[in-house]
C-alpha cells in the first residue's frame, strides 16, 4: 500500500487502493487507519484521498541523498556566499546531529578548511534549529533530556526554552544563533524544501558576530539572503515557490 | 532574481552567456561582480546512429538556446533592455554544414567524441604519421578535430560536395551556426578556429594546404574573429542586443578562471575534462601528446595562446554508469555507491570510448575494466568510476610538466564534477597537489559573460576581473606516496590493455 501511495500517481481513493491492491475494502480502510494513525499515511482534507505522510518521510536520516543535495545546491551556494560574504553550509540531519554535505569558503582568499563531513550539534546552530523545528520526533526526544550539552554561556540547554525557540523558528521561516556555539560567532539558516515541501536540508551562513549581527540578532539583509538562496534551491529541486 | 540595488546606469545592467554545451544549453546572467543572477539549462538530445557515432540537431540546439535566454531573463525578472551584450561559448569541434539560401542544416552535426573519420584520419596519416600538420595547426592527426568531419560529411551524399564548392552550403562550429542564425553573420571566433584542423597557428587565418590536403573548400569557411568583439546585434527573437564573444568553452573557462597570465592553467570537469595552461603569445608544440589552441583573442590585442590535455570521458563515464548500467539513478549518487567501499578493490576503469584522447591520442583504443575478481562489488565500480577522472588528469599534468618545464603546483578545477567531493578529494592525492574550486564553478558561462563584457566596455580591463576570483573550496593531498604510485601503475598497466583493440574490419 505505501509502495502504491508513494508511486507515481501520488493520491488514492480507498477504492483505487481497494481495485489496485485486490483485498476487501474493509481489509484496506482497517490498514490505512493503522496507518494514519502512526503518520505513515495522511488524509487530503479536500479531495478525501489518502498519501503517504510525513512520518514515513522522517524515517530515513536524510529524505535527499547528501551529495545530491551538494550537486544540486552548488551554484546557489556559491551565489550567497559571493552575495553575503560569508561562508555557506549545507546541513542534513544524521543521527540526531547536523551533517554538513556541503561548505563554500568565505569569498575572501582567506585560510580555510573544508569542513564538509563534520558533525554540528542540532541545538546549538541555526542549521539544527531549522531541521529541528520540522522534525517532531527528534525535538521531543531531546526534549526528554534534563538538559542539553552547553558550549558557551548562550547555548540553549533547557528544552523548555528550545522548544519555544522552535516555534519561532517555525513561524519566521528561519533560524539564527548567535554566540551558542562559539563565542564570537554567529549563524543564520533557512530550511530548503523539495517538490513535496518537505525539509530536505538547511543553509546557512556563519561568521562572527560582529559582521553578521546588528544587535542580538543578524542583519535583516543578510537573513533576507539567505532565505532567498534557500527559496532559489527550493524552486530548482521542484518545490512550489512560497 | 534580485534587482533591488541602487538604480545607477552600468552597474544596474548585466551580462548574459549562452553555453552551448554537449549535453545541454544554457544562459547564465552574471552581475558586475561576476556574481550569478539567474540561469537557465535544457538537454537535448544525443543522437546515436551506430556505435561511435554522435550527432545532435542543430535545429533543436538553437530552439533550446533562445529558450534558456528567455528562461534566464525571466527567472531573473529581467529583460533584454537590462543586457548590456551577450557572450556564446560553445562545444568545440562539433561539426554544422547548412545551406546558405535556406539556412537548413544538410545532415546533423558531427559531434566531437564521433569515430566516424577514423578512417579517414588514418589514411590522411598513413605516409606522413600522426603528427603530419601538427607544425600548422598545433593538432594531431585524430577523430576529434573538425576538418576531417566536414570532409566526411561532404562525400556522404551525391552532390553536397559540388554544391559546397559552388558556394551553396557553410561550415561552422557550433559558434558559427549561432551567430549566423542570431545575427545573419557567417563568422567564427580564432579559439574554434583553432579547433578545425585547418587553421594555421601563426597566421590565424586558414591555410590552404591543410584545405587542400584535408578537403575542404575555403568558400564555405567562416570569418576568423577575435573571440572578444562586437559580432553584430541579435536579430528578431534576442531583442537586438549585441553578440560580443565567442569561445570553445574550454578557453572560455580558463578565461572564467582568470587565467590571463602565461603559466596559469585550469581543468574542466564535465562531459570530458579539459586542462589548459595558459603560455603567452607564443605557441608552444608539445612534444608529450597534448595541443597547441589559440586561447583567446581580445579585439585588436595579440592572440595568447595555450597547451591543452584534452581527455575525451569523465562526466559521461558517470552518465553511461547511470544510464546504460543502472546502478545509480543520478550522477551525484556515485559518490553515495562509491562510499560504501573502502577503495577501488583492485579494479581500474579506462573509458576509451571514443579511443583515448591525450597524451596518447590512439584512436585503436576502446574500454576496459582491469583487474576485475570475483571480490568486486558495484561499490568498486563506483569507485573505479569516479578514480578514471583523477587518474587521466594525472597523465596529462604529467605531459604538461614535461613540455611546459614547470611542476603545476596547484590545480584550478570547475564544472559539475566539481560537486563530488570523494572525487575532488582522490584528485588531489593523485597529483599530490592542492586541488582548487573558484566560486563560480560555471567558468565556462563566466568567460563568455567576460569576453562579451570586455567588448562592451562593462569591464575596463583583465585586473578588474580577477579581483572578482575567490577560492570556495580546497582540498589537500593525504594519500601516502607508495600507495599513489601502486595505483599510477596499476592505472598506466589498465591503459595498455585498450590499445589495439580496433581493427580494419571493424566498423
Ligand atoms: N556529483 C557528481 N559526481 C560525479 N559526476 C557528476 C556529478 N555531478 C555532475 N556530474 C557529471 O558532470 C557532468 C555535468 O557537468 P557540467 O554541467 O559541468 O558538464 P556540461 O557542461 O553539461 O558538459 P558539456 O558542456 O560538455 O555539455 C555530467 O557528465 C555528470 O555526469
Ligand atoms: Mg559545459
Amino acid at each position: 500500500m505505501l509502495r502504491l501511495l508513494s508511486g507515481r500517481s501520488g493520491r488514492l481513493s480507498l477504492a483505487e487502493l481497494t481495485g489496485e491492491l485486490g483485498l476487501p475494502k474493509g481489509t484496506v480502510y482497517g490498514i490505512v487507519r493503522t496507518l494514519i494513525s502512526v503518520g505513515f499515511v495522511e488524509q487530503d482534507p479536500e479531495s478525501g484521498k489518502y498519501r503517504t505522510g510525513a512520518a514515513l518521510l522522517h524515517l530515513g536520516s536524510s529524505y535527499l541523498d547528501g551529495n545530491e543535495l551538494r550537486a544540486r545546491a552548488l551554484n546557489w551556494s556559491d551565489w550567497l556566499a559571493a552575495r553575503t560574504n560569508e561562508s555557506v553550509r549545507l546541513g542534513t540531519l544524521h543521527d540526531g546531529q547536523v551533517l554538513v554535505v556541503h561548505h563554500v569558503f568565505r569569498p575572501d582568499n582567506s585560510p580555510q578548511v573544508l569542513e564538509v563531513g563534520a558533525l554540528l550539534p542540532v541545538h546549538a546552530t541555526a542549521m539544527g534549529k531549522v531541521l529541528l523545528a520540522h522534525h517532531p520526533y527528534l525535538a521531543d526526544e531531546l526534549g526528554n533530556n534534563d538538559a542539553l550539552p552547553r558550549f558557551t554561556t548562550s547555548t540553549i540547554t533547557d528544552p523548555g526554552l528550545l522548544t519555544l525557540e522552535l516555534e519561532r523558528v517555525r513561524e519566521q521561516g528561519w533560524a539564527s544563533e548567535v554566540q551558542e556555539l562559539i563565542d564570537g560567532e554567529a549563524s543564520c539558516a533557512a530550511p530548503i524544501r523539495d517538490r513535496r515541501g518537505i525539509i530536505v536540508g538547511a543553509i546557512a551562513i556563519s561568521g562572527p558576530i560582529d559582521r553578521l549581527c546588528e544587535g542580538s540578532e543578524p542583519h535583516s539583509k543578510l537573513i533576507a539572503a539567505v532565505r532567498e538562496g534557500a527559496r532559489t534551491i527550493s524552486r530548482d529541486l521542484g518545490a512550489v515557490p512560497w | 532574481m534580485e534587482t533591488c540595488e541602487e538604480r545607477t546606469a552600468l552597474s544596474d545592467r548585466y551580462v548574459a552567456a549562452i553555453d552551448q554545451g554537449t549535453a545541454s544549453s544554457r544562459c547564465l546572467v552574471f552581475d558586475q561582480q561576476g556574481r550569478i543572477v539567474s540561469l537557465s539549462q535544457k538537454e537535448h538530445e544525443q543522437i546515436f546512429p551506430r556505435p561511435g557515432w554522435v550527432e545532435h540537431d542543430p535545429q533543436e540546439i538553437l530552439r533550446n538556446v533562445v529558450q534558456v535566454v528567455r528562461g534566464a531573463l525571466d527567472s531573473g525578472g529581467l529583460d533584454f533592455r537590462d543586457l548590456v551584450a551577450i557572450g556564446i561559448a560553445n562545444q568545440r569541434e562539433t561539426t554544422v554544414v547548412w545551406d546558405r539560401r535556406t539556412g537548413q542544416p544538410v545532415h546533423n552535426a558531427i559531434v566531437w567524441q564521433d569515430t566516424r573519420t577514423d578512417g579517414l584520419v588514418r589514411r590522411l596519416g598513413a605516409e606522413h604519421g600522426q603528427d603530419r600538420f601538427r607544425d600548422r595547426c598545433g593538432l594531431p592527426l585524430a577523430t576529434y578535430f573538425s576538418g576531417p568531419k566536414v570532409s566526411w560529411l561532404l562525400d556522404s551524399a551525391p552532390g553536397l560536395r559540388r554544391r559546397a564548392e559552388d558556394g551553396e552550403l557553410l561550415f561552422g562550429t557550433m559558434d558559427s551556426w549561432l551567430v549566423w542564425n542570431l545575427t545573419g553573420r557567417h563568422v567564427t571566433d580564432v579559439t574554434n578556429a583553432s579547433r578545425t584542423m585547418l587553421m594555421n597557428l601563426e597566421t590565424l587565418d586558414w591555410d590552404d594546404t591543410l584545405l587542400a590536403a584535408i578537403g575542404v573548400p575555403r568558400v564555405m569557411l567562416p570569418t576568423i574573429q577575435p573571440s572578444s568583439r562586437i559580432y553584430g546585434e541579435a536579430v528578431g527573437s534576442l531583442g537586438g542586443v549585441p553578440i560580443a564573444a565567442a569561445l570553445g568553452d574550454q578557453q572560455a573557462a580558463l578565461f572564467g578562471q582568470t587565467c590571463f597570465s602565461a603559466g596559469e592553467a585550469k581543468c574542466t570537469y564535465g562531459t570530458g575534462s579539459f586542462l589548459l595552461l595558459n603560455t603567452g603569445n607564443r605557441p608552444v608544440r608539445s612534444g608529450h601528446g597534448l595541443l597547441t589552441t589559440v586561447g583567446c583573442k581580445i579585439g585588436d590585442e595579440p592572440a595568447t595562446y595555450a597547451l591543452e590535455g584534452s581527455i575525451a570521458v569523465t562526466g559521461s563515464l558517470v552518465q553511461w554508469f547511470r544510464d546504460k548500467v543502472g546502478l545509480i539513478g543520478s550522477a551525484p549518487e556515485v559518490e553515495t555507491l562509491a562510499r560504501t567501499v573502502e577503495d577501488n578493490g583492485g579494479i581500474y576503469f579506462v573509458p576509451a570510448f571514443s579511443g583515448l584522447f591525450a597524451p596518447h591520442w590512439r584512436g585503436d583504443a576502446r574500454g576496459v575494466i582491469a583487474g576485475l575478481t570475483g571480490y568486486v562489488t558495484k561499490g568498486h565500480l563506483a569507485r573505479a568510476v569516479l578514480e578514471a577522472t583523477a587518474w587521466q588528469t594525472r597523465e596529462v599534468v604529467d605531459a604538461m610538466n614535461a613540455d611546459s618545464g614547470i611542476e603545476l603546483t596547484s590545480l584550478k578545477a570547475d564544472g559539475g564534477m566539481t560537486a563530488n567531493n570523494l572525487l575532488m578529494q582522490f584528485l588531489a592525492d593523485v597529483l599530490a597537489v592542492p586541488v582548487v574550486r573558484p566560486i563560480v564553478a560555471e567558468t565556462v558561462s563566466l568567460g563568455a559573460a567576460y569576453a562579451a563584457g570586455l567588448a562592451v566596455g562593462f569591464w575596463p580591463d583583465t585586473e578588474t576581473l580577477r579581483a572578482n576570483w575567490h577560492k570556495a573550496a580546497e582540498w589537500l593531498p593525504q594519500m601516502d606516496g607508495s600507495a599513489r604510485d601502486k595505483g599510477y601503475r596499476k592505472w598506466k598497466k589498465a591503459v595498455q590493455r585498450t590499445l589495439d583493440w580496433v581493427d580494419d574490419d571493424d566498423d
